[in-house]
């Protein structure tokens, strides 16, 4: 059974069009990321799947509609929605009694397990943590909470490097297996690369790409062409070209451009496979060059 | 025990269900008095301050007596006013505190962003707001009834001690204020009045504090202030304030402790009670409001 299943699903805020049919399947046990710009409609995606906001067309997360049943859905379901939502006057304590009475799979032992690695206090009171050990806290909630899909929207947000390092490898070691589901979506898109199994690209309400890892590792090469071979690499038609320090970079795409592979772009400069950034940018400056195209 | 789980009933699979919802309901509230401490800490701060008053007014008495003997009535009658008194303090800022807790119990999850939290577990929204709803209608019944209760205990402790060797009958002090009597009352008062009878006050509270976008207060009383208003520009009538008042001074004679002194077991007359219509109304309209506070809580986010 897939995870995520949608089709068709469409949300709009007046005229506001934030979601603009959109089918997805996520099956289980990947790590997708979702990646847009600022009000490509990800968080729209996400309280979709969570059942926070009402929706247009179908979905169904875990076998069940999220709008009607949000509440049987959080047994099996936890997210962070940043890193800010953890009540400010609860007490450490407080939190850990408070999910271990209300969530049937909250294992409270696992949760102090992972508070002990950290100088997260009991006794302390959320608002005199600082941003970073709330995260903590949060995921030593979340992780300890035997879940089958984990949402998280922008989870890292305003965290300093370690403690965002820290957090992904935490979520790698101690709580993702493979018959978990983990849904993310970040600005920080370097640090999530080696983490995902899948890749998703958001703008105004629609997907404009979606592929597997191990397709993005195939598909996309971006090669660094000394000024001399340019004229031959842009015959090859590259869908993206950038300069860095007066040397070309040339993104290609085998899935629009079959007639291309790797031995053969090795002859007009350093190949390698591109960051999800570099692509992002990439596809994203297309979309908006087309899109000024159409316009005139 | 290696049973397999399809040995399960129908019947114990919905006990395991109630027993879950028991549990959610039951953390749930406990959340309430974790975040709102002034729930207690305001109706013990009334006592306190009642009994400090209460400790000047005895070491008084006792130098105006000097010795002399009070005659029966007037020793009754200052005695009784004063407990009654403690009650009431007790009652009205429990009501305060019932009013200003409301407002901010669906508003405060959405403006501190809490709510994405709180709705990240599986407690549902009918189970969210029907803990908060308990707090004004039961919780704090029950608490400003056992705090009045100690208080009270604590008054004829300390007016025992005080007036001790003065020449006021101390054993008729105990029975004067017939203890039990009048708690029973009191009891009854806070569950039926406070209880049922403002059912449908809180409930608007609790729907206004689920849609504000901002100042909860303002949204909450001036509509009723408006309405009155249009009203009596309009019509020349005053129904809606008639109503309000009703609803804010309580049923009348129909339940009233107070208008007999002599038997209070007589005015214990919950037929009479149960029978008024305002009542039915009120639940009805409370039913409404609350299920107005289910659907908004589902639709808010964060503001």
């Amino acid at each position: 059974m897939a995870c995520i299943e949608a089709s068709g699903l469409r949300k709009a805020f007046g005229t506001t069009i934030a979601l603009d049919g959109i089918n997805l399947r996520v099956e289980e046990g990947r790590i997708l990321g979702i990646i847009g710009p600022n009000g490509a409609g990800k968080t729209t995606a996400l309280n979709a799947i969570l059942g926070l906001t009402p929706y247009q067309g179908e979905l169904r997360v875990l076998g069940r509609d999220p709008w009607a049943e949000r509440d049987l859905l959080m047994r099996d379901v936890c997210f962070i929605a940043d890193v800010a939502v953890l009540p400010r006057w609860m007490q450490v304590s407080q939190a850990l009694d408070y999910v271990a009475g209300v969530h049937p799979r909250f294992d409270r032992a696992k949760a102090e397990g992972f508070l002990a690695k950290t100088t997260i206090k009991h006794t302390s009171k959320v608002r005199q943590l600082s941003k970073g050990m709330v995260a903590q806290l949060h995921l030593a909630l979340v992780m300890a909470i035997d879940t089958r899909l984990l949402v998280l929207d922008e989870p890292t947000l305003g965290l300093d490097i370690l403690f965002r390092k820290q957090f992904y490898d935490s979520l790698l070691n101690d709580y993702f297996d493979r018959s978990r589901t983990i849904v993310v979506t970040t600005h920080q898109v370097e640090e999530l690369q080696h983490i995902l199994t899948d890749l998703m690209f958001i703008d105004r309400g629609r997907i404009v790409l979606s592929c597997s890892m191990e397709e993005f590792e195939s598909r996309y090469m971006e090669v660094t062409v000394n000024p001399d071979q340019v004229a031959a690499a842009r015959a090859l038609k590259p869908m993206y070209e950038r300069q860095v320090f007066g040397r070309s970079l040339l993104l290609f795409d085998r899935g629009t451009n079959q007639n291309i592979d790797r031995p053969q772009l090795a002859t007009i400069g350093e190949v390698r496979t591109p960051s999800i950034a570099d692509l992002f940018v990439a596809v994203m400056g297309n979309q908006s060059g087309m899109a000024q195209g159409a316009a005139q | 025990m290696n049973t397999p789980s399809n040995a399960m009933t129908e019947s114990s699979i919905q006990s395991q269900g109630m027993a879950r919802a028991a549990r959610a309901m039951y953390w749930s509230i406990r959340r309430e008095l974790w975040e709102n401490r002034s729930i207690y800490f305001g109706p013990l701060a009334a006592a306190a301050v009642f009994l400090f008053g209460f400790v000047i007014n005895m070491v008084a008495m006792r130098r105006r007596i000097g010795g002399s003997l009070l005659d029966p009535a007037q020793q009754h009658d200052l005695l009784a006013t004063r407990y009654e008194l403690s009650a009431a303090l007790i009652m009205g800022t429990a009501l305060i505190v019932g009013v200003f807790y409301s407002l901010d119990a669906l508003y405060g999850e959405r403006r501190d962003r809490g709510i994405l939290f709180w709705k990240s577990l599986p407690v549902s929204d009918l189970t969210a707001v029907l803990s908060k709803l308990t707090i004004p209608l039961v919780i704090l019944p029950l608490l400003s009834f056992a705090i009045s209760l100690a208080t009270q205990f604590i008054m004829l402790l300390l007016s025992s001690v005080i007036l001790l060797g003065s020449g006021v009958n101390i054993a008729a002090l105990w029975t004067e204020v017939s203890f039990f009597h009048v708690s029973l009352v009191l009891l009854y008062h806070l569950l039926t009045v406070h209880g049922l009878w403002y059912a449908p006050l809180y409930g608007w509270l609790l729907m206004v504090s689920a849609s504000a976008p901002r100042a909860p207060f303002i949204w909450a009383f001036l509509p009723p202030f408006v309405i009155c208003g249009v009203e009596k520009v309009a019509f020349n009538t005053s129904h809606f304030l008639a109503l309000l008042q009703e609803r804010l001074v309580g049923p009348g004679d129909a339940m009233a402790p107070h208008s007999a002194p002599k038997d209070f077991t007589a005015t214990l007359i919950p037929e009479h009670f149960f029978s008024t219509p305002g009542l039915w109304t009120g639940l009805a309209v409370a039913a409404v409001f609350l299920f107005a506070a289910v659907r908004l809580r589902r639709y808010q986010g964060p503001i």
